[in-house]
């Protein structure tokens, strides 16, 4: 095929606003509102600058946009040494101890500051009367008081958090804005501008020097120059096809704006990927996707088949001898496969007893206590998934009398919940020094293997069950350290190694494209010259569905549906340099979908590298069903080298610091 | 359950540069046409549905219909976001209502100040664990 480029002939050349900076923050989710916070008090006083880039608004930016019911990642009374052993027993054995070690001893700080700036968060009272959070805030003492969350996990604490979002990027703004006014910056927060693309130092091609971008707003251009910078925008959605079939295809579990871009931009400039084969298949409410962690944990409800079975127990034996050791315990993963081997059974729907919970309830509860429950059950959906809050009342469904189906969803790619997808990251010096990581340590803590690129939250991998705060301290960690690397390369000056011309002429394409050829039909959205970007991503969408083990498909696939897969995804990677945009929405919408065709492909390929069904229930190898510890107990990690673009893959050995 | 705009209720919010909507839908949905001064939500099949249109718009013209290609018509579900609190309005496709209230922030809005009373960076420190809060605070981080 003839290869397009941009000279500008058919669509008019945006104005090209340059920014220089030393720290650049790609998002503005819980990470880099993490960062913006920690990075803005050690950098502020040395004259260091920060940028926050948001495709958004920060406000409502990420994955918490919506809000959450809960903080599922605060230690209290907690040793970090057995939040390790949680996530390390969730993720199938293979998991970065150092970093979930350092995450677990740093996030608390970030819980207790929520709630200093006025999230409210649920109190258990010294009479063990249960309160919400204003109520809290006014009888009970702060967290970091003494004061006693409600605890609905191990892990977990209880909030009401519609306005979770809206309080932590309050705080980042301040801090930003406390970071402008000391460095005499004109604007340093700026929201509605998408970065498509990281640009390399001119003088060393392993070290990130800037990133460029667009205004989904006005016809502008952005090119910003920087020291070092935070990819951290989210993890990857609607990579699958989903299950919905019409306009529900943006009801996703996982924010639906979330679109590779943290693993995808980092990795076409070379940075190394780990576990890119885990994914993320959450068991939920059906077709609304709303939460059912407070109703296993919290609201003590049972999920069964139609015949009223227990899958997890009946099916326990049988995965024990499939799966040995990992099976004591089920995980996640493993309560899918039950699940779905009594569907595939023909044993379904899948209930979640609602109504038995609220029966058992009735039994230590007054009237008064039982509203407050039914209440509290509500809000659950109503904090975080509103959406299944409207489908309960257009089923007629009353969670009391009526129990609701459970599903296992499309897959997601992410790091921060309960899944650990992500950039491979240099660990903390502390711990990696002590135990003898050497392999896992690289000089600042988050940062990947290109120099000068760090990464937080879903970007991080092989350390999932970070969750909001976790993410949000992750971004801090990732905040300071880039603040010290500056400090330490303060003789370094960022070149890009294109002209800030060449890379607008790139991202611009898509609009080139589509004025080039719009006329040549009676319809623009038939035209055999170019593919606009719904169409791009319905195309990979059934590929991955089809090939590489989407639900469609009961999460099967082999060596030989991985190769025919990846043969469709390269086809789909020439296309998309015909990618269509008529206006700056859908230039947006265009990249995002490149961005999810890499990590997609990405995805693809470790699961083809990893000869072994590690995550049963996430995903099965037909032709390796078996865990194998023998040659798989590792780090897989992957790097497209950007001289060949081709695909290296390599085995890092794992190393447990925290025994059994 | 992509939102909607009640054509009656939507003053395109006076003839600003952007409607309130548009400045915060996180997916980038919302639309002005400016002809008719009403907002519209441009990509359906990509609202998440987060509800943030519709407790933003002060014209309560935003609502949101259920997803038409699993959800039953009829219900709706109705937000009235305050500063301090949120009430909610659940109307179920037979006719029953159920109205909830939860707090939302114990803090006034635009009231954080975020580096009030906490200890400056320690920069002897900087390469050890801890944020600045924990450093200037003594608190040792531990290690494994």
């Amino acid at each position: 095929m003839e290869k397009e480029t941009c000279t500008w002939s058919y669509c008019e050349k945006p104005e090209i606003v340059e920014i220089e900076t030393d720290i650049l923050l790609v998002g503005g989710g819980m990470a880099c509102c993490g960062a913006a916070f920690e990075a803005a008090r050690w950098a502020t006083p040395k004259g260091i600058k920060i940028v926050m880039v948001d495709k958004a608004a920060t406000d409502r930016s990420g994955s918490v946009a919506m809000g959450l019911s809960a903080i599922n990642t605060y230690m209290g009374e907690n040793d970090p040494a057995d939040y390790v052993r949680y996530v390390r027993a969730d993720l199938m054995g293979i998991i970065r101890e150092d970093l979930v070690y350092d995450l677990g001893r740093h996030v608390d700080d970030s819980v207790h500051l929520f709630e200093e700036w006025g999230l409210p968060i649920w109190k258990t009272l010294d009479d063990g009367k249960k309160v919400d959070g204003a109520e809290g805030k006014k009888v009970g003492k702060l967290l970091k008081e003494g004061g006693k969350p409600v605890r609905s996990g191990r892990w977990q604490i209880m909030i009401n958090g519609e306005s979770y979002k809206v309080i932590v990027a309050e705080a980042a703004k301040k801090a930003l804005e406390y970071n402008r006014q000391a460095t005499g910056m004109e604007q340093n927060h700026f929201e509605r501008v998408f970065i498509v693309k990281l640009i390399p130092d001119a003088n060393d091609p392993n070290r990130v020097a800037g990133a460029v971008g667009f205004s989904v707003r006005e016809h502008k251009a952005y090119v910003f120059k920087a020291k070092c910078m935070l990819v951290a925008a989210g993890g990857c959605v609607n990579v699958f096809r989903p299950r919905s079939t019409g306009e529900g295809m943006g009801r996703t579990w996982f924010a639906v704006w979330n679109a590779g871009s943290t693993y995808t931009m980092p990795a076409e400039l070379g940075a190394k990927m780990v576990l890119m084969e885990n994914r993320f298949v959450p068991a939920r409410f059906k077709d609304g996707y709303g939460p059912v962690g407070a109703w296993f944990l919290f609201f003590k409800a049972k999920a069964t088949n139609a015949l009223g079975e227990d899958y997890c127990a009946t099916w326990h034996e049988e995965l024990k001898k499939r799966y040995g050791k990992y099976a004591e315990v089920l995980g996640t993963c493993l309560r899918n496969t039950a699940m779905m081997e009594d569907m595939k059974a023909g044993k379904g729907p899948i209930w979640m007893r609602t109504d038995l919970a609220f029966e058992e309830a009735k039994k230590h509860m007054d009237a008064k206590e039982l509203k407050h429950l039914e209440a509290e059950a509500w809000e659950d959906f109503l904090d975080m998934t509103i959406a299944q809050a409207g489908l309960w009342a257009a089923n007629n469904i009353r969670p009391e009398e009526k129990y609701s189906e459970l599903m296992p969803s499309e897959p997601y790619l992410l790091g921060s919940h309960a899944g650990c997808a992500g950039l491979w990251t240099s660990g903390p010096e502390d711990i990696c020094k002590a135990h003898g990581l050497d392999e896992y340590f690289w000089g600042y803590n988050r940062m990947t293997t290109v120099d000068g690129l760090f990464t937080a939250g879903d970007g991080c991998g092989a350390s999932g069950h970070k969750f909001s705060s976790g993410s949000h301290a992750e971004g801090r960690i990732a905040g300071k350290e880039m603040v010290r690397y500056v400090l330490d390369h303060q003789d370094y000056t960022p070149t890009l190694a294109k002209s800030a011309d060449e890379y607008v002429a790139e991202i611009f394409l898509p609009f080139e494209v589509y004025e080039k050829y719009k006329n040549y039909t009676t319809d623009p959205n038939v035209n055999p010259h170019y593919i606009r970007p719904s169409m791009l991503q319905k195309r990979l969408q059934k590929i991955m569905d089809e090939y590489v083990a989407g639900a469609g498909y009961w999460y099967m696939t082999s060596k030989t549906m991985l190769e025919e897969g990846l043969r469709q995804l390269e086809m789909l990677k020439e296309d998309s340099a015909k990618m269509a945009a008529a206006d700056h929405h859908e230039l947006m919408r265009c990249w995002e979908n490149y961005h999810r065709i890499t990590a997609g492909e990405a995805h693809a390929r470790h699961i083809l590298f990893r000869e072994e069904t590690r995550y049963p229930g996430y995903y099965f190898r037909g032709d390796f069903p078996q865990i194998d510890d023998e040659n798989w107990k590792c780090f897989t990690v992957s790097r497209i080298n950007p001289e060949t673009g081709q695909w290296e893959f390599e085995k890092i050995p794992y190393k447990q610091i925290i025994p059994d | 359950m992509p939102s909607y705009v009640i054509t009656e209720k939507c003053d395109g919010c006076k003839g600003q540069e952007r409607t309130a909507c548009m400045y915060i839908c996180p997916n980038d949905l919302m639309k002005l046409d400016r002809d008719r001064m009403k907002a519209w939500n441009q990509e359906p099949d990509q609202c998440w549905e987060c509800y943030n249109c519709v407790k933003i718009c002060p014209q309560q013209a935003i609502e949101v219909r259920g997803y038409a290609d699993f959800c039953p018509m009829g219900a709706n579900v109705i937000p009235l976001r305050g500063t301090d609190a949120i009430m909610w309005t659940i109307k179920f496709r037979d006719g029953s209502l159920k109205r909830f209230k939860f707090p939302i922030r114990t803090t006034p809005e635009g009231s954080i100040d975020p580096y009030a009373g906490k200890p400056e960076p320690d920069f002897s420190k900087i390469k050890e664990p801890g944020f600045f809060t924990h450093q200037g605070e003594g608190k040792e981080m531990p290690k494994p």
